[in-house]
């Protein structure tokens, strides 16, 4: 009988550190396999709650006939390129419908200095929403009021150093070194937005009119006004619906439209498509991380075998002092219980730290947001590392269960 | 043959004694043996006539084919194997050859150790010495390990001090049998005489009934009765070949 808990926990830990060179790499292999597995969910989740962060409040995105994928791509997260326009009088003819709320019009297709440009309407600054629900709000100064003047995202404004009323240059394509840039028609920054952590963060807005204005030459050129402008043509557009009921009724509508081939995708629905795209890449990942988990617990299996051995002696030691085959079987389980819990904590408290290195470039870089703390997750990972690390080391305290009675007190080494 | 009076006065009681390892042949039958609380016995004869195994069934580790063992009176043979190993860890202490003590456990550690295992005798050492740790050192002084030693790690010790530390644990909390299994032959003549004194006079101060394992018949005189093994274990090798 061991009198106190305390004792018992400070013989195991006596014991531990006795073999520290194996017990120190036994307890960090199973922290980098917790920390990988914990990591792992993290993006996951992360990236999963910073895309549907994106997009808040629109029942429809409507593009030229495409992949579904690929217009709330191109349209949304400013990833791939658009496939081809749509004409005005189509997006007047949607828009004009009782069942619609509102609609912001999108052109694309422009940057500046590798971030991508949106001509849009004042619209946008009223009607979009991300997260939940949240509007677009102004950092400093305001919306666009001609077509020479621009709003930036915040991490524009941050990254390249610009304030309001500094001007800037447009190029026709989306990278950095184009040769085409539209020199001629600075645009001036009015506003630049707050910090939201989706892609308007990485986006220069000007109207459309500006749009029209960088793209078209020669003379004649007037700026036309940003209010009631109509181009002959957009890339795409967000409809907010008065009734979410009508949602299947226009997308149908959209797609089967006679003037022109076009798509209606519902942004959640898309979405769903992107995680099933996705979902092989994570269950590959957390497959190989749970293999890792494997192999590190195989890895103390291995160091707890092959001590049993050389603790021969000790164990017989012990049983001569009075400690029973149970007690033995106890001090191998709770060593194992200690490593794998010593393992597992340290390697989600790294990550932590880890965390606080990179969440600033994860979010400038990929826009996903990384926070810090314990979640619910790596509870389970903790919980299951310890469970599966008791349950294999029941083995080798088993067979040291098994010396302890064969070879009574003595041993011959 | 030890006294072969009947009674509770008697450490240890042996009779018709058989005991083998799976579906091997006896390598151990005694007919009868018995030892008298407080004697002091010492028991003998070469390696591999059954030493080991007579006290790993004397301290319940092992259980014998058939016969009957009782410690203190009380039969071991009608146990379950728990309840033998609690007889062992309230009554006995043992002192092996060489590497008796935990390596990664302090000297003052490796003396209580059989106290975390026994309420009994922790109540015995606190009772005797007002605490463990007072009841450790004293032991630890009487067998001459310094004060300088005793916070050390056991690895750190010398043979000859590995060995009275292990018989400063063996009499913590005055355990009413001392086994001690070839406890010098590790160490040189002068040393193993020194330390068979110190042994036999804590046991006589905590009034423990002692057997004492050895080869070395030589070491007889220091004690009350002498048996020889070969003797009295009827599957001894020498009585199969015969």
């Amino acid at each position: 009988m061991l009198h106190n808990i305390g004792n018992a926990i400070s013989l195991v830990f006596k014991s531990l550190m006795n073999r520290r060179a194996t017990a120190i790499l036994t307890v960090a292999s199973i922290a980098v396999s917790a920390g990988l597995l914990s990591v792992v969910e993290r993006v996951r989740t992360d990236t999963q709650a910073s895309f549907a962060n994106t997009i808040s409040g629109t029942d429809l995105i409507i593009g030229a006939r495409s992949g579904d994928l690929n217009l709330l791509l191109y349209s949304v997260f400013r990833i791939g390129n658009p496939t081809n326009n749509i004409t005005w009088e189509s997006y007047e003819t949607i828009g004009s419908r009782p069942e619609v709320d509102w609609t912001i019009p999108f052109s694309l297709g422009d940057a500046h200095r590798g971030y991508r440009v949106l001509a849009t309407d004042l619209d946008y600054f009223d009607h979009y929403r991300y997260a939940d629900r949240r509007k677009l709000a102004f950092w400093k100064g305001g919306p666009f009021a001609t077509a020479s003047e621009a709003v930036i995202g915040a991490e524009v404004a941050e990254r390249l150093g610009y304030d309001v009323g500094r001007e800037i240059i447009v190029s026709h394509g989306l990278t950095e070194t184009s040769f085409l840039t539209h020199d001629e028609d600075p645009f001036t920054i009015t506003g630049i937005l707050e910090r939201t952590g989706t892609p308007v963060d990485r986006t220069v807005h000007i109207s459309l009119s500006g749009m029209d204005l960088i793209h078209s030459s020669g003379a004649g050129r007037v700026p036309a006004p940003v209010e009631g402008y109509e181009p002959e043509a957009i890339t795409a557009f967000l409809v907010g619906l008065k009734s979410k009921i009508s949602i299947f009724a226009l997308q149908r509508y959209v797609n089967e439209f006679e003037a022109e081939p076009m798509t209606a995708v519902i942004p959640g629905v898309a979405l769903q498509q992107l995680w099933g795209l996705i979902r092989v890449a994570e269950y590959a990942l957390f497959g190989v991380s749970a293999m890792v988990v494997l192999a590190s617990v195989l890895g103390l299996l291995a160091t707890l075998l092959v001590s049993l051995n050389e603790r021969r002696r000790e164990m017989s030691v012990l049983r001569s002092v009075g400690a029973r085959p149970g007690h033995i079987f106890a001090l191998l389980l709770s060593e194992a219980a200690m490593l794998a819990f010593l393992g597992a904590l340290s390697g989600l408290l790294l990550i932590q730290l880890g965390i606080v290195a990179i969440r600033q470039f994860a979010l400038t870089e990929f826009g996903i947001q990384m926070s810090v703390g314990l979640r619910a997750f790596d509870f389970h990972v903790l919980a299951g590392i310890l469970g599966i690390a008791v349950l294999v080391s029941v083995i080798p305290a088993w067979r040291a269960y098994r010396n302890s009675l064969a070879d009574g007190l003595t041993v011959r080494l | 043959m030890p006294s072969a009076a009947i009674g509770p006065e008697n450490a240890i009681e042996i009779s018709g004694l058989r005991f083998g390892y799976g579906s091997h042949g006896d390598i151990l039958a005694i007919r009868e043996l018995n030892v008298r609380a407080s004697q002091r016995v010492f028991v003998h004869g070469p390696s591999g006539c059954g030493k080991s195994t007579l006290l790993a069934m004397i301290g319940g580790v092992l259980a014998p084919r058939a016969g009957a063992v009782s410690i203190l009176g009380q039969s071991l043979s009608g146990m379950a194997s728990a309840a033998r190993d609690r007889v062992r860890a309230d009554h006995i202490g043992f002192i092996f050859q060489q590497f008796n003590l935990v390596p990664y456990l302090s000297v003052v550690e490796n003396v209580s150790l059989p106290c975390r295992y026994s309420l009994r005798r922790l109540r015995r050492a606190v009772k005797a010495d007002g605490s463990l740790e007072e009841s450790a050192a004293r032991l630890l002084s009487a067998l001459g390990i310094g004060e300088a030693l005793r916070s050390r790690k056991s690895t750190e010790l010398s043979v000859g001090q590995q060995q009275r530390v292990a018989a400063a644990r063996a009499l913590i909390g005055r355990p009413e049998l001392v086994i001690a299994d070839e406890p010098t032959s590790s160490l040189d003549a002068d040393r193993r005489r020194e330390f068979i004194d110190l042994l036999l006079c804590e046991c006589g101060r905590a009034g423990s009934t002692v057997v004492f394992v050895s080869h070395d018949a030589s070491l007889a005189p220091h004690f009350d009765i002498a048996v020889d093994l070969q003797l009295i274990n009827a599957a001894a090798p020498h009585s199969d070949a015969a």
